[in-house]
């Protein structure tokens, strides 16, 4: 028996301690919002949080996350209200969404180590997680627009705010990306 | 509602609905499946109100006012589930937030007219719909009307309906209110669809209706199933591409934990478990002796020579003007080329899986899949079942790209279910996935053209040589003599002015399974002409931009989005030290110009822009057009830069994504999308995009270095990023 919280619960599971973190949120919890799509910590698919820390499950042993508190994107926000949901809603960024969980777990973790990611800040941390179907430039806008309606910057002038906030193509590449 | 019914997709719900319905009414449900019965059917309820009247084989109202569509089409990222309910809610003047929207299962009403098959494919979606759906919002929207004229006495032409009510002056009624009467009513004359000018959804960006579900993890994918005491399996296959299960010992993995059952299944050897990590651990340690199947000998080398060799042949013919035998010996000032693309894998994030119960009412299939007929025939055969007991329920797609039009993945999970008597969800793992795919076709392209002595383009002569993927997954289809539609894309639509073209194709098989990719044979054939179209700029010494234009006084559209692109990208100018590529192409009735900017430090490729023009002709959600095109892109840049599938005997070597490299955020370039108004009728947009990037990224490359690369990917030929 190996205790965990998840989500703010407290859970126990009855699996070998070497199971990756994926599996047991998956099929042990029921907590599928959590993707695999490698298992070798190559996509980002399974990011989650472990203490605040963005942490791909499909590589992480259960037992090395016992007594640590995991966040899904199941309880990331009860509502979708989560500043990173709120942009990726207004930007309408998933295709398949199958990669999305994870990016979104990944941009929540970045925004909270740094609240105003510059272009190059955004592709060192998103860099891990794969989107087969190219939803990149829209990842990007999103992440920028999250960092602003965290800043509280109200509806009305929102739109502004990002679009000045977006950096320049000529400006990304002088940023050495 | 029973609990198992209660589920994210749509489609599931409905099976719950018409298991219990088909109880307390019979065989009308089965009949309102039958083909040609389009007559609207009234469905009653097991127990309690509200009552669900099915106007039609997409459409049905509640007596609550609920309206339901049922999509044909698999969501898979490209937008239908919220396209397609789109078109239906212009028609019946809803919002089209207030639809909801189930996948429909297998039916022959369902079948694509545009390819013959039920099937989410060729970016038919929406080209497709565009008739059939608002004509079905239509016709319920008539009889609504009618209905709801005929309790008041009124003038049909009188009446309109807005936010799900039909009004005239001060009286209204509810849909779910006239719904019944309405499916009572004969079948309506003079049903019109709505006119442009009165558009209120159709053409604008609307939010898309499954991106709440795709934000908070709760949107359900195959891989997403779960089912009261479901087991997980894990599938071994033949390491060599066709090879067999010769033998193989079960003890250890069987000593395992949590594993139930171990079989051999048409496919390989699964392990049943009570967790999927339990059963890939125990598959893992199987020990199975296979037997080489008739593609062990298979690598690269052979295939690439055996396609050489093919292309010494003459092919079927596809295009035939002027007289290309007197052109070519008239004119000596000539330019040849040859081009080879690689197989690629379609690496759709979401794994293979398939999810099965055998229930007293049959067998329940749940799977991401493109093709319900095909996964229904499938199952059927797998499970010994006549095809009306099998129940396909669609699930949302992790990514398609055509992967997802075969159903290879459905089998093995019937035959676990059926050992173990309980649901059972097989997953493979992302090598299984890399390394038995259905690959996008090789192909070896030999250009040939001829300029008269005041340097005009006299003779073009186009000559395809790949094996053809609709000779292996629809066979017979093609009618002999004639080439696969699939194989000459991009080709057989050659726009250029010249009096001379022969364009033919050889298909010749390689020996392992080919399977649609993205864009099909528009990658091959697009990279392969633009290439060759920029050969020929250079060898008459004219911009590539100009040269093209020269071609296209007749081709109105073609020049539309290639001079938007030019002027967009600022053709000509680039920044210091950039240098620019452009591709021009039509498919799937889009019209899309691409202009790529690079820079080059010594062999160091970065990609900084592609600007793309697009003429779709009426677009029904703009916002997704330009998601489609910006992914695209994406994949067609990861294609040009990376993919490539290597066999050496007989096996796949690329396994994870760490050999199978896919674009990451770093990697992509600013993309500028611009959407031309033609105002035409709708064009495919989920694939087109894609087939242009490489052959403008080499033509940069080309316009930097004076180097021309007729082989893909990029950082094969001795670039790197």
């Amino acid at each position: 028996m190996i205790k965990l919280t998840v989500n703010g619960q407290p859970r126990e599971v009855e699996v070998a301690g070497d199971t990756p973190l994926l599996w047991v949120l998956r099929d042990s919890l029921g907590l599928t919002g959590t993707k695999y799509g490698c298992g070798m910590s190559l996509c980002g698919a399974c990011t989650v949080h472990v203490d605040g820390a963005p942490t791909r499950a499909c590589i992480t042993p259960l037992d090395s996350v016992a007594g640590r508190a995991i966040t899904t994107i199941e309880g990331l926000s009860p509502d979708r209200s989560h500043p990173v949901q709120q942009a990726w809603i207004e930007i309408d960024v998933p295709q398949c969404g199958y990669c999305q969980s994870g990016q979104i777990m990944s941009a929540a973790a970045l925004l909270k180590q740094n609240p105003k990611p510059s272009d190059a800040d955004i592709d060192a941390a998103m860099s891990g997680n794969i989107c087969r179907c190219g939803t990149y430039p829209r990842i990007r806008k999103a992440i920028h627009k999250a960092a602003a309606i965290a800043a509280g910057a109200p509806p009305d002038s929102l739109s502004r705010t990002t679009s000045l906030a977006q950096p320049s193509a000529a400006r990304t590449a002088k940023e050495g990306t | 509602m029973t609990t198992s019914s209660r589920s994210l997709t749509g489609e599931l719900s409905r099976r719950g609905f018409l298991k219990s319905t088909a109880t307390a009414a019979g065989g009308l449900v089965i009949a309102c499946y039958l083909p040609g019965c389009s007559k609207p059917e009234e469905v009653a309820v097991s127990s309690g109100p509200p009552k669900l009247i099915k106007a039609n084989a997409w459409l049905q109202i509640g007596t609550d006012g609920s309206i339901t569509m049922f999509c044909d089409k698999s969501e898979m990222g490209q937008g239908v589930y919220t396209a397609l309910p789109t078109l239906l809610a212009e028609e019946l003047s809803v919002e089209p937030t207030t639809i909801k929207v189930e996948f429909a299962p297998p039916g022959n009403e369902y079948v694509n007219k545009l390819l013959g098959v039920q099937a989410t494919g060729g970016s038919t979606s929406v080209r497709e719909a565009w008739d059939k759906i608002r004509m079905a919002g239509a016709e319920a929207r008539t009889r609504l009307i009618a209905a709801a004229a005929k309790q008041w006495g009124a003038p049909p032409q009188s009446c309109t309906v807005a936010d799900g009510y039909v009004v005239f002056t001060s009286r209204r009624a509810s849909f779910g209110e006239l719904a019944e009467a309405a499916a009572a009513l004969p079948a309506p004359e003079n049903v019109r669809v709505k006119g442009h000018n009165d558009f209120k959804y159709i053409g604008k960006t609307l939010p898309r209706l499954d991106t709440p579900s795709k934000v908070d993890g709760s949107a359900q994918f195959g891989i997403d199933m779960r089912l009261p005491g479901m087991l997980y399996a894990a599938l071994a296959q033949p390491p060599q591409l066709g090879g067999t299960v010769k033998s193989f010992n079960a003890d250890k993995a069987k000593a395992m934990p949590g594993v139930r059952e171990v079989l051999q299944t048409s496919s390989g050897v699964a392990v049943v478990a009570d967790t999927w990590w339990q059963a890939k651990t125990a598959r893992d340690a199987l020990d199975i002796q296979w037997n080489p199947g008739a593609a062990a000998k298979l690598t690269n080398a052979s295939i690439y020579a055996g396609l050489k060799t093919a292309s010494s042949g003459k092919g079927l013919d596809v295009r035939k003007e002027g007289d290309v035998d007197a052109g070519w010996k008239a004119n000596r000032r000539r330019v040849e080329a040859t081009y080879e693309l690689p197989m690629l894998a379609h690496a759709t994030l979401e794994p293979q899986n398939c999810t099965v119960e055998f229930r007293d009412d049959g067998c329940h299939v749940y799977a991401p899949t493109q093709v319900q007929g095909m996964a229904q025939a499938a199952a059927a055969q797998a499970a010994g079942l006549p095809p009306e007991k099998v129940f396909v329920h669609t699930t949302f797609l992790g990514g398609g790209f055509g992967r997802r039009l075969d159903v290879d993945f459905v089998p093995a999970a019937v035959e676990c279910a059926k050992a173990v008597n309980k649901p059972v969800k097989l997953l493979w793992t992302r090598e299984d996935d890399t390394t038995h795919d259905k690959y996008r076709p090789p192909a070896r392209n030999t250009l040939s053209a001829a300029f008269d002595d005041n340097g005009r383009l006299n003779t073009v002569k186009v000559h395809l040589v790949a094996p053809s993927v609709t000779a292996r997954w629809a066979p017979g289809a093609v009618p002999q003599g004639t080439p696969d539609p699939f194989a000459i894309e991009a080709a057989h639509n050659f726009p250029y002015d010249v009096p001379n073209l022969y364009i033919d194709y050889v298909q010749h098989e390689v020996g392992l399974d080919v399977g649609y990719w993205r864009s099909v044979s528009h990658a091959l054939n697009c990279f392969t002409i633009e290439s060759f179209m920029d050969e020929l700029a250079a060898e008459v010494q004219l911009d590539p931009v100009d040269f093209r234009r020269s071609l296209l006084a007749r081709q109105p559209r073609w020049l539309a989005v290639l001079d938007a692109a030019a002027r967009k990208a600022n053709w000509g100018h680039p920044p210091a030290g950039r240098y620019q590529g452009v591709a021009l192409m039509s498919g799937y009735d889009s019209y899309l110009a691409q202009v790529a900017e690079i820079s080059l430090d010594g062999n160091k490729l970065k990609v900084h822009r592609i600007v793309c023009a697009i003429d779709c002709g009426q677009m029904v959600n703009p916002g997704i057009v330009q998601a489609q095109a910006e992914g695209g892109i994406v994949f067609g840049l990861t294609a040009a830069l990376f993919s490539e599938i290597n066999v050496v005997n007989g096996k796949v070597q690329e396994q994870n994504f760490d050999t199978y490299r896919l674009l990451r955020i770093n990697e992509t370039p600013a993309i500028e999308v611009h959407l031309l108004n033609s105002g035409e009728k709708p064009g495919g947009m989920g694939e087109p995009s894609v087939a242009l990037v490489a052959p403008a990224v080499c033509n940069a490359i080309h316009a930097a270095t004076r180097k021309r690369l007729r082989k893909l990917p990029i950082t094969r030929q001795g670039f790197v990023v």
